[in-house]
């Protein structure tokens, strides 16, 4: 296993290496993780390259390589949709924070159903993918949708085949409103899934959803928004319809309380609030604490620094939600406090 | 100058241009010796990472992890059984359809077809070898899979319902995709090496051979069921462990229509997974020493498959070669 990781190692340095060959500017900043995020990173990046000629090199491997190669270090940051626990940042020396949000949505192709239709709710959603629930006009979906004619099509789940942080975020809420769930099938980038098929990444369960009669699978918003697909409004926690937007996202991650959340551990599933979108997720950057270069993590910091500031707008236009100002202080105020260099004096101070 | 001091001197100079040939020649011989031996060793460590990685999940699983049909990355349950059987399986359909198709194409180019119409087929078929198998993933994916799911699954469904084992084989919901759509992708995509293997080895058997037999008044399909096919039977096998070896191992258009699900249905309608496609899918989020070492473990696995089938061809080839006395 040490072998192989350290193989896997000189790949990645090998690979980053070319990539900085191939860019000018030697300061690149470099990170690699969630896919998910990938389109608003590069757009930052871009125009972040602009304006102060410094880029980032970002490789968009997935949550769990980017822990890895933080973890190797062979990246400056790592970026993951699935927060790690307290005790494991503690354990790898990391610190973690939140950069942007997202939701997951449920998508149907249903005949006659259109996009914000059909209402869901939690262990409705969980019953289907337990494969509990197969047909479109089963009790328990009638009841919550009594004036839509449903067919009696059957119901083919669709799921992601790759581990992926929605999966994880889907999951998780399915487990947070079914104890079925948790015990039976659990929490994690990729389960074993009871029933259904697997497409490759968003498009492929976009794909195969859009083309099996009678399916339902769960994508990014983003994804459902631009292809203009079936999605389903949902029951949240307290008891509301509420439609998957940059509202109802941005209502969830208003009602959390991240201040309270150790290492910023905290997913944004099923959130308190009448407004809150219950599939709400955020993705996170993982940093070390006493990282060996310093002043690469200073470029870094400066590059979120500057999202931060300047980049909201451009994450609404890509169908992301920024994270609410009030936590943007509080992460600021993260660095200042927990990233220090090799002496214990703090390499980041809050401007 | 006298004569002896001339030869002398040719001598000396034909000494120098030996001498410098055998530096050549031992020059040639240590650059294709090492890269012969970089070959051995890169295989060597392929095999060495292999099964270094693969130890954890040996350790932990031990034979169970052949048997074992459950996948499971929360609770660290890992099997490969659903990922063989679909490896094996998705391969020995595409077989059943590729096999004859192939040496139909084979027959038909040496046996049959007009002059004119020899070199467009070849190319055709050489053509479709090189279509990259991303390609192959999108159009089975996005114009095969729904032919099949509006089509072709329902009328097989309707066929075999009520016919005793068939039945089983085509029941289910029409996906589109499936082990039978990945099957189907698979089969045209090792139709090309064993259609251009066949053609070779048909093209070995000695004219005097055929023209004797049709001399006896034998008919064409005669001459190619009595004389081609046992001529070159090992040759035919050869080629068809070649695109098994393929199709065991084929990744990208295999994930795009197999349905990717961890599970042995009993219908060939079922979606599943194969040991490629479960690796590509899964390796770059999985984290845990157990969940990447299970991965790791069957690739190894895949290795071996692909080495049992690949040497088996090897075999076969050499007695083709030393019945056509090269």
């Amino acid at each position: 296993m040490k072998g192989l990781t350290s193989i896997m190692r000189t790949a990645g340095l090998a690979l980053a290496g070319t990539m900085l060959a191939t860019s000018a500017f030697a300061a690149d900043i470099s990170g690699a993780g969630a896919t998910f995020p990938y389109p608003i990173y590069a757009k930052w990046a871009d125009a972040y390259k602009k304006e102060t000629g410094n880029g980032l090199n970002y490789q968009s491997i997935g949550s769990g390589g980017g822990i890895k190669q933080i973890k190797a270090k062979t990246v400056t940051f790592g970026a993951s949709d699935k927060p790690l626990k307290p005790e494991a940042l503690d354990e790898a020396g990391l610190m973690q924070f939140p950069m942007v949000m997202g939701g997951v949505v449920p998508v149907v192709n249903v005949k006659g159903v259109k996009p914000g239709d059909m209402v869901l709710d939690g262990p409705t959603l969980a019953n289907i993918f337990m494969g509990k629930i197969k047909v479109w006009n089963d009790a328990a979906i009638k009841k919550l949708n009594p004036t839509l004619a449903l067919p009696s099509t059957a119901i083919a789940v669709v799921h992601r085949s790759d581990g992926s942080g929605t999966t994880f975020n889907f999951a998780y809420y399915l487990g947070d409103v079914s104890t079925t769930w948790k015990e039976n099938v659990g929490v994690d980038a990729s389960v074993e899934w009871p029933v259904g098929i697997g497409g490759k990444g968003n498009e492929g369960v976009a794909n195969m959803t859009a083309q099996t009669d009678g399916a339902i699978g769960y994508v990014e918003y983003a994804y459902a928004k631009q292809n203009k697909m079936s999605y389903t409004k949902m029951i949240n926690k307290a008891g509301k319809i509420v439609t998957p937007d940059d509202t109802t996202f941005a209502a969830a991650a208003a009602n959390a309380n991240w201040a309270k959340a150790p290492g910023y551990y905290l997913i944004l599933a099923n959130q308190q609030g009448d407004q809150s979108w219950p599939m709400t997720a955020a993705t996170f950057i993982l940093l070390y604490k006493k990282p060996g270069d310093t002043a690469a993590v200073v470029e870094a910091l400066k590059f979120f620094d500057w999202a931060f500031a300047k980049g909201n707008q451009m994450a609404i236009e890509l169908d992301y939600v920024p994270m609410p100002d009030s936590v943007q202080k509080l992460v600021q105020n993260s660095w200042a406090t927990q990233i220090t260099d090799a002496a214990g004096k703090p390499v980041w101070t809050k401007k | 100058m006298n004569p002896a001091q001339n030869t002398a001197g040719i001598y000396t100079a034909d000494r120098k241009v030996l001498a410098r040939n055998s530096l050549k020649d031992s020059f040639a011989r240590y650059l294709t010796k090492s890269a012969a031996v970089l070959v051995l060793l890169l295989l060597g460590g392929v095999i060495f990472a292999l099964i270094e990685g693969s130890l954890p999940a040996i350790k932990q699983y031990g034979f169970g992890f052949i048997t074992t049909e459950r996948w499971n990355p929360v609770t660290e349950i890992f099997g490969a059984k659903a990922p063989i059987y679909g490896t094996v399986v998705t391969s020995l359909i595409a077989m059943l359809i590729a096999v004859p198709v192939g040496i139909g194409i084979a027959v038909f180019i040496t046996e049959l077809c007009p002059r004119w119409l020899k070199q467009p087929i070849s190319t055709a078929i050489e053509l479709l070898a090189g279509i990259p198998s991303i390609i192959y993933g999108i159009w089975g994916l996005f114009i095969l899979a729904p032919l099949l799911q509006r089509y072709i699954q329902p009328a097989l469904i309707a066929t075999f319902e009520g016919v005793p084992v068939l039945e089983g084989l085509f029941s289910g919901p029409p996906y589109g995709i499936g082990i039978l759509t990945a099957g189907l992708i698979l089969s045209i995509m090792v139709l090309p090496f064993i259609t251009s293997i066949t053609r070779d080895v048909f093209e070995t058997v000695p004219p005097m051979l055929k023209e004797s037999a049709y001399g006896l008044g034998c008919t064409t399909w005669e001459v190619v069921r009595h004389v081609v096919l046992p001529y070159t039977r090992t040759g035919v096998i050869g080629g068809m462990m070649l695109g098994l070896g393929r199709a065991l191992g084929e990744t990208m258009a295999v994930t795009f229509v197999i349905g990717n699900a961890h599970k042995i249905g009993s219908s060939l309608l079922a979606p599943g997974t194969t040991i490629s496609a479960s690796i590509a899918n899964e390796f770059t989020e999985a984290d845990g020493e157990l969940y990447t070492s299970s991965l790791i473990a069957l690739g190894l696995i895949l290795f071996v498959i692909t080495f049992i089938v690949l040497a088996a061809a090897r075999l076969m080839l050499l007695r083709l070669d030393k019945k056509a006395g090269k």
